[in-house]
């Protein structure tokens, strides 16, 4: 049965019930609010997809006294910027799924990790974190929320750099095990939930966990919000129910010329046209050809769009926000970007683009974090699908 | 939950205690995994990645360094999927390491070196990234000279330098391709906080931090037919010695070492250990005489409690970190310099040399003594008291480039005068040891008794851990010391700097108080220091700590004050502890120093 999927108006409906909303959920026991979230399918939208339900509970279980809630709005991925719009148009959300998360897990403190260029969103929502104090209070919640500017570090949207760097050191990734549910922030059990994680569980508790799973399909449950960017005459926020074709998608939002587009951002993969029909956005599920989770960036690029150009981009940036501890991202980064230069001038031969496919392949075998790691994915899904293109 | 995990390793199982990571699991069956970034005496980074093994049902390799054992792993740390990866990874770390290897000092002990000919790294690797970028080659220390061409980033050195010593003068700064181990706004290191204790040095992987060496200086001294060459060998090289020419650590080689000394061409050869027991002379007096300005005169202005400052690494920390209590400071210069102020006046005069042509030369365990000799108050003799400064591996390299056959010398004894020491002059090497060798001599000066410990081994003050306190009553005193009667003497044994730092902010917020504390900046004290051979590791520090006190152990002197050549010189010259002369030549100033 092909599903008709649609664009959605949830996330973004102005609905001024937040206190009767978390009166009603707060009223539950934390294990039935767990077990909603649970149900719904809810995985974490800053593009890993963890279940939401599970990390909660994960935390909810330490028995440690202090533990953290934090809101990761590090929105630092090229090509995504919903974020910010779900923060300056329906913060209560996001501050609503905070104070719940904070009851079950047993937390009197959370932040917002705030992009530092996103610095003209903190009046306002400074203000709305007052009146959420006040509400607070009203609920007899000893629950308060602050804002935490970063300093414009890409790494330091990976959750442990982010931790680093609230601690006033150097945003470098850690070890992991152990993870931020029994190791977070001062070393504390802490859940770290993307923006839109967070205004999600608001949808769930006010709708039910029913209404959320109907959305989507299979493993990709609910809907997503997109950043829609690149060759396409409607730029924009938009959200969507999950599990569209990536054809679907270009028919919607493309220009007609569509040759290739980059889910993910730059640590996403870049499908080609002839791969559009067969090419879920979603998790990986059993369904037939390929699913791409993603944290909402969507990046079309028509045929006017040189690959090696735009490749040779996103190493660029890597190259410059990879923390620089550890080797395979460190170096890698540098030499699959010099590589590939050195490939287009003549000066290596094609086939050291083999090479460089290895290097990338070690790169996601071993680098400690995500960022090394998926260097990879944008890497090889160019240089597969437009080898040429590197080359001549 | 048990306390053990068991795990198989190459097929071969394995139960070691929760939390062992996985790497140590495969030390326990003899399985070597290869490390860069790991060090047993720093935590755990994660950063290299060479240690990479594969995990069944795992698709990643984790890095074996970092991950704990747990149960039901199964673990391959050698199969194809990781040997290509860490080949790749090596490859990686060449590409951006100047491996210029023939012209480099680290020839022959580079862990990147030794990797790189295990993998087979040839040239048909990467893109060389050094002809892309601008280095900077710090050489104007005249301890340690930081070359960031050959760093390859493994964090060694800013953990060393942070959480080891405390001192943080090395760090990470920039991010990316530009990522970097800096200083304070990019500053050379002899401008900035650090101590020159050279304990990066000791545990850089490359080539990247090495001492400076003053090898060529001194074979130019040595032939110089002008040049009359005198040199004093510290106490903890003699048990460090060996290592670096392919011996076990923890032998004890006093007399090769004398006798390699003499046919490199040494003009008199002569011990350090003879000032350190000239330290404990003034030391000690020192101590008493601010004892008694306390307890007798009531004097206000007196500073206790008193620290040792025979470090210079750790002299250095206090004029950057706690200048307060510069005054607490033994004025009392370090064995090394004492020796270099007497060399080029009471003994050039005694041997009837010119002290113009007398070259002072010291070997030590140490780099921080390299700094220490170019001080500005260290011109006491009206000369650079002492003129080169070289470690143990440096004094190895000379061994090993005269063609010297070490194992095959015979024990030779040192030149006299300045040649004869104690016991106590010996176990300055080891920590706790000035704290010994003074209280041995102290107690005596004050109740005319031995201290009350069994074979004079004052074991509370000797052992490992990072600080160590240990009080001594003093009773039934001599006339004179009458105001002691009663008194608990309070002392504290520290080594590392960042113990040194601890026990400085409790001296500092009164919780706790001592008389008299002694600070070395190394870990295990001299024995473990930033010039003594490379590697280390607490097993080898206990090794050369052991031999340190069998030969303490074995001395017919065990207390500094009977040594007959410390007799004599304040019979012949000093007269007295404290005296004029002693102040002209033994005693010292210290400067407050920035704290960046």
């Amino acid at each position: 049965m092909i599903k008709n999927l649609k664009r959605l108006d949830l996330i973004f409906k102005n609905e001024q019930d937040t206190e009767a909303i978390l009166e009603k959920t707060l009223a539950r026991s934390n294990e039935e609010i767990v077990n909603d979230l649970i149900d719904s399918g809810l995985k974490g939208r800053g593009g890993a997809g963890f279940p939401t339900g599970l990390k909660w509970r994960l935390a909810a279980d330490d028995p440690a006294d202090e533990k953290y809630i934090i809101c990761n709005a590090d929105e630092g991925e090229p090509g995504t910027f919903k974020d910010r719009e779900i923060l300056s148009s329906v913060p209560n959300k996001v501050l609503a799924g905070m104070a719940v998360c904070a009851r079950i897990i047993g937390s009197k403190q959370g932040f917002i990790y705030l992009r530092n260029e996103y610095k003209f969103l903190v009046p306002g929502l400074e203000i709305v974190i007052s009146e959420f104090h006040e509400l607070m209070d009203r609920l007899n919640l000893e629950f308060r929320v602050a804002i935490f500017m970063g300093s414009g570090a890409y790494i330091c949207g990976e959750e442990s750099a982010l931790f680093e760097s609230m601690e006033g050191k150097r945003g470098e990734p850690r070890n992991k095990p152990p993870y931020p549910t029994n190791f977070g922030y001062k070393g504390k059990p802490t859940v770290i939930n993307n923006v839109e994680t967070l205004a999600h569980t608001y949808s769930i508790f006010k709708y039910g966990p029913d209404k959320f799973r109907d959305l989507g399909i299979k493993d990709s449950r609910g809907s997503k919000v997109f950043s829609v960017s690149g060759d396409t005459p409607i730029p924009g926020i938009y959200e969507l129910e999950f599990g569209m074709t990536l054809q679907k998608f270009v028919d919607d939002f493309g220009d007609g010329d569509s040759k290739a587009v980059q889910v993910g951002g730059a640590s996403g993969f870049c499908v080609p046209r002839k791969k559009f029909e067969k090419t879920i956005i979603g998790y990986q599920g059993k369904l037939t050809g390929v699913s791409l989770p993603t944290g909402g960036s969507m990046m079309i690029f028509n045929s006017s769009r040189s690959m090696y150009n735009v490749l040779r981009n996103y190493l660029d940036f890597f190259v410059e926000e990879s923390c620089g501890q550890c080797t395979p991202c460190r170096v890698g980064t540098q030499q699959l970007l010099l590589g590939i230069e050195a490939v287009k001038r003549g000066e290596k031969p094609s086939g050291y683009l083999d090479k460089l496919l290895e290097l990338a392949e070690t790169m996601r075998l071993t680098a400690k974090c995500g960022l090394g790691q998926s260097v990879a994915n944008s890497f090889s899904s160019i240089v597969e699908n437009f080898r040429e293109e590197m080359i001549y | 939950m048990s306390d053990q995990v068991t795990l198989k390793i190459d097929g071969i199982s394995v139960s070691v205690k929760r939390g062992t990571t996985v790497l140590d699991a495969a030390k326990t069956i003899n399985i070597r995994i290869p490390t860069l970034c790991h060090h047993e005496d720093l935590c755990v980074a994660g950063n290299c990645r060479v240690c990479v093994v594969e995990q069944t049902g795992t698709d990643r390799l984790i890095p074996a360094c970092a991950m704990p054992a747990a149960d039901g792993m199964e673990i391959h740390s050698n199969s194809l999927k990781v040997r290509n990866a860490r080949k790749q990874i090596v490859e990686l770390l060449v590409s951006e390491h100047r491996a210029e290897c023939t012209t480099c000092y680290k020839n022959g002990n580079c862990e990147l070196q030794a990797l790189s000919h295990e993998y087979i790294i040839g040239e048909n690797g990467y893109i060389n990234l050094i002809p892309l970028k601008e280095y900077t080659i710090d050489y104007y220390s005249p301890s340690i000279i930081k070359d960031d061409s050959k760093c390859i980033r493994c964090q060694r050195c800013v953990r060393t330098c942070d959480e080891l010593q405390g001192v943080g003068a090395l760090t990470v700064s920039h991010k990316g391709s530009e990522m970097k181990i800096s200083t304070f706004m990019d500053k050379p290191i002899y401008q900035v906080v650090c101590t020159n204790c050279g304990q990066c040095v000791n545990r850089c992987p490359t080539g990247a931090l090495v001492e400076r060496h003053y090898i060529d200086e001194v074979w130019a001294a040595i032939y110089n037919e002008k040049k009359f060459v005198v040199v004093q060998t510290a106490p903890a090289v003699r048990v460090a010695l060996a290592e670096a020419l392919g011996h076990e650590p923890g032998e004890i080689v006093t007399g090769k070492m004398v006798a390699a000394l003499r046919r490199l061409g040494f003009d008199a050869v002569l011990d350090t250990d003879f000032t350190a027991d000239l330290t404990i002379i003034e030391e000690g007096h020192e101590l008493l005489q601010r004892l008694k300005r306390a307890l007798k005169d009531k004097d206000p202005d007196v500073k206790l409690p008193m620290t040792t400052s025979c470090s210079p690494g750790w002299v250095k920390f206090l004029e950057h970190i706690f200048p307060e209590f510069m005054e607490n400071l033994s004025t009392a210069k370090s064995p090394q310099q004492m020796f270099g102020a007497l060399a080029k006046t009471f003994y050039a005069s005694k041997i009837g040399v010119e002290p113009a042509s007398m070259v002072s030369v010291s070997i030590m365990p140490c780099t921080a003594k390299k700094y220490e000799a170019n001080r500005p108050e260290m011109y006491a003799s009206g000369y650079q008291d002492v003129d080169y400064v070289l470690t143990t591996r440096e004094l190895a390299l000379m061994i090993k480039q005269a063609g010297i056959d070490f194992n095959s010398l015979a024990d030779d004894d040192y030149d006299s005068i300045m040649g004869e020491s104690s016991g106590a002059g010996v176990i300055f090497g080891a920590t706790g040891g000035v704290m010994e060798a003074a209280l041995r001599t102290v107690y005596e000066v004050v109740t005319g008794r031995e201290v009350p410990f069994d074979g004079l081994n004052i074991t509370p003050v000797r052992g490992v851990e990072g600080v160590r306190e240990a009080s001594i009553l003093i009773n039934k005193t001599l006339p004179e010391w009458s105001f002691l009667e009663g008194v608990e003497l309070k002392t504290c044994v520290a080594h590392g700097l960042n113990n040194a730092r601890n026990v400085m902010k409790a001296v500092r917020d009164g919780s706790a108080s001592y008389h008299f504390i002694e600070i070395m900046a190394c870990p295990g004290g001299c024995l473990g220091g930033g010039g003594q051979p490379i590697p280390t590791s607490s097993d080898i520090r206990k090794r050369r700590s052991s031999a340190i006190y069998q030969e303490d152990s074995q001395k017919v002197i065990r207390k500094s004050h009977e040594n007959p050549e410390i007799v004599q010189i304040y019979k012949e010259f000093l007269i007295e502890p404290l005296g004029h002369t002693s102040h002209k030549l033994l005693h010292t100033k210290y400067t407050a120093r920035e704290r960046y």
